[in-house]
């Protein structure tokens, strides 16, 4: 049975909040390098991170939407695209984004009011998208387009929050892609907060991930604050989506989408001009902190199994003429085993 | 049979004209796809699609959900990708729930992405009023996406610039809003090509020409403009009446070319008055050719009200007796 076909209630996780591996879990196919080159990317998306969040702060950048704490999500979710798939993202993807090519300094770019930071020459990436929710039929179009003129080799990730949910195109998107069965994984951030609301004022609903059923394919819960869970569904659905089981004519669901609702929180403000004290209380992220998803792989990484190289591995994509991604993270030096290079984006 | 060569020709209504057009373009290119509610078999509420469904498929002429923003917002995404969707609203009264994937991103893609994505999109509607329809049915808004920078807005009056500027609506990397007056969908029937050909948007086309008075309009508003024109034309006074086809990007050189030559000017257009183009128009002429302006510029149009039920629609709708008055103030000031 695959991960994704479980009651959406049941929260997928690999790692506990102290990063050992949870009982019966399956830890992800990825070698060495792969975790390192994970973490490496987590941290230098936070460092990334508190460094807009000063710049804005100095007058030097405009308002910025930051995403410490949801490192894991991103990175994980990014690491497990495949070279032709793309990402749709919202506005808060910037690890994910680099992840998948985009240099940092384009985001900088962009959040600093020049569009050519979004301008994406090359990468399977469509631009940040401001409006709520309302890239998610963009990227049921989009995969929807791919399926209709036969390149089954590309799925398409599309970021949003918990708040999107409740939007018209949330719906719409999915509904859309229930009927078409489009190549589609839509990977709900639930951050807990848009902005001020909390995730109950958006719906009654139990789980964000349980509003897949409606639509007629598989939600899924998983810890997005655990990166190698998050990589583990992404990269199902992404299979799944590229290559769905034959499909269910008596009950007409659809086989390729998923809903993919990573709980996780957002340490920081909604953006550089939000003040989260005014609503929520630090207690509350004091308790989320404790699943920190960087030191939680920090943690698992010296228990790896030691494995050089084996299946399908993510990578952080290399622009191209082509526009597709030929893989290999950025160089991480030595191949041998320990986690020099990890330590080594701490200059960053 | 003549051993000439010949171009076939049919006689179409506007609307049989809108089905030739998007045959052939979806003969021409297989990235243009039709999408939208009713679409399919049933050939379209006003019968715009009849039988592609049966030629090309349901993977090319595709009934959705019955949801504007899905259609749009999907078609945004299909057009990034890179293939040329068509979504049809069934009515331009019910493109509102589209309407921010329209301006917030169709819009804007081109400028957000600095050219990296486009998106090649037609969006067409049926538009305006004059047809005894339900509430919602006949609005006249054209203004709404003019006003929208990264839109190009069409409106054809006849059935042979109808798949002209379709075609070329389509071929264009950028969005349109393609707006079918459906008052003259079925009014008069013309000499078509059966080839295909286009018309090349931005550009207006002078139905009539004369010397003492301009008098600006587009689509179903050309008749009774034309109408009008004949009708003061047996009084002495020689009527201009330019079709300006394509709102946006808006032909300014010919309108201030024919003004500069009339000093006066009517515009007649369907939509409420207050913010309706011919403001635009007016205030366009004004600063490019204020110095040759001798009267008053008119403006014939609907009123400042909802769009009424069709009890008093014929009220609301500019026809050729007011236009006449306002030709003849115009004139005489």
């Amino acid at each position: 049975m695959s991960t994704l076909q479980r009651d959406p209630r049941d929260r997928v996780q690999v790692l506990d909040d102290d990063g050992r591996v949870v009982d019966g879990a399956e830890v992800p196919d990825l070698d060495d390098d792969d975790l390192v080159e994970m973490y490496r990317s987590m941290r230098l998306a936070r460092h990334f991170d508190e460094r807009a969040v000063s710049l804005q702060r100095q007058g030097r950048m405009g308002t910025y939407p930051p995403l410490s704490g949801q490192e894991g999500a991103q990175i994980g979710s990014a690491a497990a695209l495949g070279e032709s798939d793309w990402m749709v993202p919202s506005y808060r993807e910037h690890g994910a984004a680099y992840v998948r090519g985009l240099e940092l300094h384009e985001t900088l770019r962009y959040w600093m009011g020049d569009e050519r930071g979004n301008s994406l020459e090359d990468l399977r990436i469509f631009p940040v998208a401001v409006p709520i929710a309302s890239q998610i039929p963009h990227a049921t179009g989009a995969a929807w387009a791919a399926d209709l003129r036969g390149n089954d080799d590309e799925a398409f990730v599309c970021y949003f929050g918990d708040g999107a949910t409740s939007e018209g195109d949330f719906h719409e998107g999915l509904n859309f892609a229930g009927v078409f069965d489009t190549p589609t994984v839509f990977f709900c951030n639930n951050n807990q907060w848009a902005i001020s609301v909390p995730r109950e004022r958006q719906t009654a609903s139990e789980t964000l991930s349980q509003k897949a059923h409606a639509y007629g394919f598989e939600g899924v819960q998983v810890d997005g604050m655990d990166p190698l869970a998050v990589y583990k569904v992404t990269r199902e659905a992404l299979q799944k989506a590229k290559n769905p089981a034959a499909a269910d004519e008596a009950s007409g669901r659809a086989t390729r989408p998923t809903l993919i609702e990573a709980v996780q929180y957002r340490f920081g403000a909604h953006t550089t001009a939000d003040d989260p004290s005014v609503y929520r209380d630090e207690e509350e992220v004091e308790r989320w902190k404790a699943k920190d998803p960087i030191p939680r792989l920090e943690n698992y990484l010296p228990s790896t199994p030691r494995r050089r190289s084996s299946g399908p591995s993510p990578r952080r994509c290399s622009s191209t003429s082509t526009g597709t991604c030929p893989g290999g993270w950025p160089s991480s030096g030595s191949t041998s085993s320990g986690f020099g290079t990890a330590t080594a984006t701490r200059s960053y | 049979m003549s051993t000439e060569q010949q171009v076939e020709i049919q006689n179409l209504t506007l609307v049989q004209a809108v089905r030739d057009g998007l045959r052939g373009e979806m003969q021409r290119d297989e990235d243009v796809v039709v999408l939208g509610e009713d679409v399919g078999q049933n050939g379209g509420v006003f019968r715009a699609t009849e039988g592609l469904y049966e030629e090309f498929g349901d993977d090319r002429v595709i009934d959705t959900p019955l949801a504007e923003a899905g259609i749009v917002g999907t078609a945004v995404g299909m057009a990034a990708y890179g293939m040329r969707p068509v979504p049809e609203i069934q009515f331009s009264g019910f493109m509102y729930p589209g309407f921010d994937q329209i301006v917030s991103h169709a819009a804007r893609f081109r400028t957000r992405s600095r050219g990296r994505f486009t998106v090649p999109m037609v969006l067409r509607a049926p538009y305006g009023g004059g047809i005894r329809a339900p509430e919602h049915h006949s609005e006249s808004k054209e203004a709404f996406y003019t006003h929208e920078a990264g839109l190009q807005v069409v409106v054809p009056s006849t059935p042979y610039d109808a798949k002209g500027l379709l075609a070329a609506s389509i071929r264009d990397p950028d969005p349109v809003v393609f707006l079918e007056p459906k008052l003259i969908y079925r009014a008069f029937r013309e000499e078509v090509p059966d080839d295909d050909y286009t018309v090349d948007l931005g550009e207006a086309a002078v139905r009539r020409e004369g010397e003492d008075v301009s008098l600006f309009t587009w689509g179903a508003m050309t008749r009774p403009s034309l109408d009008a024109a004949e009708a003061v034309a047996e009084e002495g006074i020689d009527v201009e009446v330019v079709d300006l086809r394509t709102l946006s990007p808006m032909d300014v050189e010919t309108i201030v070319e024919s003004f500069k030559r009339t000093g006066r000017a009517v515009v007649v257009h369907e939509a409420p008055k207050t913010g309706g183009l011919a403001g635009e128009i007016t205030a366009t002429i004004q600063e490019e050719a204020l110095y040759h302006q001798e009267a008053p510029i008119a403006r014939v149009t609907g009123f400042d009200v909802p769009y009424p039920l069709y009890a008093l629609e014929d009220y609301y709708m500019p026809e050729h007796a007011r236009i006449e008055d306002a030709i003849r103030d115009t004139h005489d000031a």
